[in-house]
């Protein structure tokens, strides 16, 4: 019960913090990268739904946020459509595409689905690059339109697009905290589990599967499209393959099928990599190295790590609390299996 | 309520079981005996819809569920209790038994009257419902894997060798477990190694050898046959 409440304190706090933070540090800089975050962050939640939970690691990801971002540029650009339309259109159009896209990539597993993910991705990539009538090839979109005022509300200027941006964010998190919770996000985790077995308990994999990819891209859509609104420019190159692997490490540092990773991984990687600028591209040489060695020893990212460490120390103070009586000390399977639980739960 | 008819299938080329004919009647007991790799597995996976059966008929309660999916099978009530004793062992225990009622998920009130038959069968589940799956004992894990099974209320139940890698002691309960749900109403066809204990039990019985059927009778004929007791009672 104190956990909860110390819990409930954290993120109250965490969030106060985040409303506070452009009152107290006045960075116009800092202020855009951190925004820039806040949707990655987004992205990152929708990838790690599916990857994460499911276990089917997508690769097309950066893809679905470039078809946001692309949606939202020609519906207001182009179409001249209202932006909130726009915004609702465009996360429906990249679940859409999601929706076909799964159809097909849903029938390959593990490795062949990431293969054929990443496939997938280039080629959304190449269209958007090609397609110059439409998109406008490689010289971009320009002109994107902030978000339309509500009422008064404007959201020309970037305090107000970091606020905008900012409740977007605590609204996946709600979602997905509401989805990992419920039977849909148990049924997820036990595709990942074993598919057979989910099946034979009566569970549909293919309609569950094809769920959570069309829930995954429409995140990665809303994150594209929050992304053109803020940068009012997109070229391609958001729909790169170096985006999907940002994304993936933001992923990995956080702790993949974690609640809190996304936040914790991208938050710590813009950062680091921010006050590492200096060292231009061979900050890489940092990365790598760093990256795999979190990979080998903690699997479950930063994230991951925490709960390990805390399991460990309430099982220490538990023994510690009552050393007269012999209670058998908890297997390694034990609390390992009830460490993983937790990490599923944060 | 259950037939084969002809039933094979084939893992490639490779056949595991061939021409293999079962009736198994409601309300009874009925268990097939076969050393490893004598195709109880491949059979019981072609009743649940994992595998396609290259040949032959499997009808339940009348109605032709050959090659249909697994979750439209177990939506008609039958449900396979899988030899690995797979759990989700992240979840809890709890978590499992509400997993095994999935096909139920909209009626609470049939998952409560589910969750509590369980309870009665399973104490153990009660006692240890916010532990996690992982860390139960084998036994325990049997017996969860069971429950879950049975939270989605089948009409008949496959067990694949639901002894195995238990204590004797613990067979012994657990034989008792499964004869107490056959004698509540649910039919049971029970794969085992063990024939002396799944013979005490069981209505009828199948022999199973490289794929097909050699012997099939009552307990009491498959107890006195020869060939049975030389093979797997060992008297
Ligand atoms: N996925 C598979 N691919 C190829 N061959 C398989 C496969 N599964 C089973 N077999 C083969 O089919 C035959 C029957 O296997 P099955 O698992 O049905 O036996 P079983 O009676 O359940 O044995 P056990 O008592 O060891 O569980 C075996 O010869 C096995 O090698
Ligand atoms: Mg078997």
């Amino acid at each position: 019960m104190a956990a909860l409440l110390r819990k409930r304190v954290f993120i109250i706090g965490l969030i106060g913090l985040a409303v506070l933070f452009p009152l107290i540090i006045q960075n116009e800089y800092f202020l855009h990268v951190l925004t820039l975050a806040f949707i990655w962050m987004i992205a990152v939640y929708g990838l790690n739904l599916l990857a994460g939970y499911t276990g089917y690691l997508s690769l097309a990801h950066a893809g679905f946020f470039a078809i946001g971002a692309y949606a939202l540029g020609l519906l207001t650009v182009k179409a001249g459509m209202n932006y909130w339309i726009a915004l609702v259109l465009a996360c429906l159009i990249t679940s859409g595409i999601g929706f076909l896209v799964g159809l097909v990539a849903l029938r390959t597993r593990e490795h062949f689905f990431a293969i054929y993910t990443l496939c997938v991705g280039y080629i959304i990539y190449l269209v958007i690059d090609k397609w110059d009538s439409l998109t406008g090839g490689v010289r971009g979109l320009i002109g994107i339109p902030a978000p339309a005022n509500i009422g008064p509300v404007s959201f020309e200027n970037p305090l107000s697009q970091y606020y905008f941006i900012l409740a977007f964010l605590l609204l996946t998190i709600l979602v997905m905290y509401r989805i990992v919770h419920s039977l849909t996000g148990r049924t997820f985790m036990a595709i990942r589990n074993s598919e057979e077995l989910a099946q034979t308990l009566g569970i549909s994999t293919m309609k569950n599967k094809l769920l959570v990819f069309v829930l995954s891209t429409f995140f990665a859509g809303l994150a594209g499209a929050l992304y053109a609104s803020f940068i009012r420019f997109i070229g391609p190159d958001i729909g790169y393959i170096t985006i999907i692997f940002d994304l993936l490490t933001y992923l990995l540092v956080g702790g993949i099928g974690t609640l809190a990773g996304p936040v914790v991984g991208t938050f710590l990687v813009v950062w680091v990599s921010q006050s590492l600028q200096f060292l231009q591209d061979y900050r890489m040489l940092i990365f790598g190295p760093l990256l795999t060695l979190l990979i080998i020893f903690y699997p479950r990212g930063i994230v991951g790590a925490f709960y390990e460490w805390k399991m460990k120390r309430t099982g220490k103070k538990r023994r510690q609390a009552r050393p007269d009586r012999r209670k058998p000390e908890p297997t390694y399977a034990a609390t390992q299996t009830s460490s993983e639980k937790k990490v599923k739960e944060g | 309520m259950l037939k084969l008819s002809g039933l094979t299938v084939t893992y490639g080329s490779f056949a595991a079981i061939e021409d293999v004919t079962i009736d198994v009647a409601e309300g009874e007991l009925v268990v097939l005996l076969g050393s490893n790799g004598a195709g109880k597995s491949s059979t019981f996976r072609a009743i649940s819809g994992l595998e396609k059966p290259s040949a032959g008929g499997i009808t339940f309660d009348g109605k032709n569920i050959a090659g249909q999916s697994p979750e439209r099978i177990v939506k008609s009530g039958v449900v396979q209790c899988a030899e690995d004793r797979k759990l989700f062992p992240q979840m809890t225990v709890h978590e499992n038994l509400i997993m095994g009622a999935y096909v139920h998920r909209k009626k609470k009130k049939e998952i409560r009257q589910a969750l509590e038959n369980v309870h009665a069968l399973f104490p153990m589940l009660q006692e240890k419902k916010d532990h996690a799956a992982g860390s139960l004992s084998g036994g325990q894990q049997q017996m969860l894997a069971i429950g879950r099974a049975l939270m989605s209320r089948p009409k008949l139940l496959l067990l694949d060798e639901p002894s195995i890698g238990l204590a004797p002691l613990i067979v012994e309960q657990m034989f008792e477990v499964i004869h107490q749900i056959n004698q509540e109403g649910t039919t049971v066809l029970l794969a085992e190694q063990n024939a002396n204990a799944a013979l005490k039990i069981a209505d009828r019985g199948y022999v199973f050898e490289s794929g097909s059927i050699v012997v099939q009778g009552t307990s009491e004929e498959l107890f006195t046959n020869d060939a049975v007791r030389k093979a797997y009672i060992g008297a």
